[in-house]
């Protein structure tokens, strides 16, 4: 084919791109914090986070007679089960609309025609929504400390941090499911049912799921533990209790079972169960958007 | 520089790209042309490393597939509208995008002074016009010099006076010397730009040949309507009809389909008949998008 009269643009010999760039992902990861601060849903769901917080700190507090540690322990499991509602859901939600979102918009095959692999471009989003996650926990357990300490409370400043800590840790697994659902998902709003339609599953299905198999199954403690390990939230729920009483009797035979055959190796296991549901899914969602053409 | 091989994309049951080789030489320009559901986008999209395909393609040899990163470091991509967030400002895009290509500094301001946006740095996109837009998306593609310019659709959303200046900005940049790739339903954009056309049809490559020719070999056709005294307007359509064109008279004025490339004839063929027009109106190509089987078959136009 004849070239113009021009002279052919010289093509400068240029180092090959490293696979993975850690600038790459954090660039991408700057985008997606500032995409997750125009949403409005997410945006939502973090103001009303804080407010329950809030509310049952002031709650948990108001009948404790400023008497101490009492107000910490009810203010701590009544943040944990606003943990397991509202945290699944924004992370959830949050993961699977951005990548359909960019892919309805456009915005997935012009960010994909730029020198980046989908690889850089799965870790930004994730590490963009994680930070923004965290921020919105952090928030809402700042305001429940805040209110806390305002009210004389003492609290174990460790207890709290691990369990903001676990918090922003169930929330990275549900936030790579959603990215899973979104890489799958053509269309955002599609997208966000599944992303509803899971976290029913794990908030509702899975407990009911879990008793109801203890009394159909007859399953012995150790069983029902084992299999509670399958759900982040349920292993939450136990993690997050061992850090705050140190320990699981409140949760009855299964927990005792949990105790006595794991003394010390209990933060390990919920660790690793809680990691291994992170890190499952971002590589599967790294595969699946790696095969998956770009419309 | 751009090297196609054996390239077929299947969507299901549907062959969007059907075995199509090509080969675009270094600073050369290369239209892809053809109806809706051509393949022309899809041809694209593989290029870039966008959609899985069968084949290879090849860009300064290094292969789309393996080495996907460095090979879209060498090529600017415009695509048929900027899809970036609307309340972001054009510096904040070019800044984003100049990060993501490598380069930054005053490579951003320059991209925009390039395209004649330096003044409008701090509007957002949502507030540009369509031609702004799409100048925008040019500056992005300009980005770190790249050798190698991919357009899909260049100036659909764009009005005739926005069309004839972003033509004017891409003449610039083939000057340059940069390959070009393009897909176009437009003759004219085609007749500005390429040095060769590629007909595309049902994903298949039907031929390659001189932008000049592609008109006479499609056999493209557009409509010319003219506006005549009323009492001449028979007058008109016999004259006409001695030289072999039909008219069809529409109120106050006749419509005359002619070859894309003769537009000027009826127009001609009137005043040598002292038969006095008005004003006229070019209908657009009577049938751009064209189907390549209108075409007689090419001669010295190779397919690699």
């Amino acid at each position: 084919m004849s070239a113009d009269t021009a002279t052919p643009h010289p093509t400068v010999r240029l180092a090959p791109l490293p696979r993975l760039s850690p600038g790459t992902v954090l660039l991408l990861a700057r985008k997606e914090i500032r995409d997750a601060l125009r949403n409005r849903w997410f945006l939502l769901y973090a103001l009303a986070f804080t407010l329950l917080a809030l509310a049952l700190s002031l709650l948990a507090t108001a009948g404790t007679g400023f008497e101490g540690a009492s107000g910490f322990g009810r203010t701590a499991a009544s943040l944990i089960n606003l943990v397991l509602l509202i945290v699944p859901l924004m992370a959830l939600t949050a993961g699977a609309v951005s990548i359909a979102g960019e892919r309805e918009r456009g915005t997935l095959a012009y960010l994909l025609a730029q020198p980046i692999s989908r690889l850089e471009l799965l870790l930004g989003k994730f590490v963009g929504l994680a930070t923004s996650l965290g921020a919105a926990i952090a928030l809402g357990f700042g305001v429940s400390a805040l209110v806390m300490a305002m009210r004389g409370e003492s609290a174990d400043i460790g207890a709290c941090l691990r369990l903001v800590g676990l918090s922003t840790v169930l929330g990275l697994a549900m936030l790579a499911v959603g990215l899973v659902v979104s890489t799958l998902a053509r269309r955002s709003a599609a997208g966000l049912g599944v992303a509803v339609s899971l976290w029913l599953a794990f908030v509702f299905a899975g407990d009911l799921g879990l008793m109801g198999s203890a009394i159909v199954f007859q399953l012995r403690p150790g069983e029902l533990f084992h299999l509670s390990l399958l759900n982040p939230l349920q292993v939450f729920r136990m993690s997050s209790l061992e850090s705050v009483n140190a320990t699981l009797d409140l949760l009855g035979p299964a927990g005792v079972f949990a105790m006595q055959e794991y003394p010390r190796a209990l933060p390990w296991l919920f660790g690793s169960a809680l990691v291994a549901w992170i890190a499952a899914p971002l590589a599967l969602a790294s595969v699946v958007l790696a095969r998956r053409s770009t419309p | 520089m751009i090297t196609i091989r054996h390239v077929t994309r299947r969507f299901g049951c549907f062959t969007a790209v059907d075995d199509v080789s090509l080969h675009v030489e270094r600073g050369a320009s290369l239209a892809l042309w053809g109806a809706n559901g051509a393949g022309k986008t899809t041809l694209l999209r593989c290029v870039l490393g966008l959609l899985r395909f069968e084949g290879r393609i090849e860009i300064d040899g290094m292969d789309v597939r393996s080495r996907g990163k460095d090979v879209r470091r060498l090529i600017g991509y415009v695509p048929q509208e900027v899809a970036l967030h609307d309340d972001l400002r054009l510096i904040e895009a070019v800044t984003f995008v100049a990060r993501l290509r490598r380069c930054d500094g005053p490579e951003t301001v320059e991209a925009l002074r390039t395209v004649g946006l330096d003044a409008h740095a701090q509007k957002r996109i949502g507030e540009c016009s369509g031609g702004m837009r799409q100048r925008c998306a040019l500056a992005l593609a300009l980005l770190g010099d790249p050798p190698v310019l991919v357009m899909d659709e260049l100036t659909s959303n764009l009005d005739s006076a926005a069309q004839g200046s972003f033509l004017e900005l891409l003449h610039d940049q083939k000057k340059a010397g940069r390959t070009i790739l393009f897909t176009s339903h437009r003759h004219h954009e085609v007749e500005a730009l390429a040095d060769r056309v590629a007909l595309l049809r049902d994903g298949r490559l039907e031929r390659l040949c001189a932008p000049q020719a592609m008109a006479d070999e499609l056999g493209l056709r557009a409509s010319v309507r003219l506006y005549l005294p009323p009492d001449r307007i028979d007058d008109a359509i016999a004259a006409l009809a001695t030289h072999g064109y039909s008219a069809q008279r529409n109120g106050v004025s006749i419509a005359v389909e002619t070859p894309l490339r003769q537009k000027g004839t009826p127009l001609r063929l009137l005043a040598l008949a002292s038969i006095p027009v008005h004003d006229f109106e070019l209908q657009g190509d009577a049938n751009s998008g064209g189907d390549p089987s209108h075409g007689r078959d090419p001669s010295g136009c190779a397919v690699h």
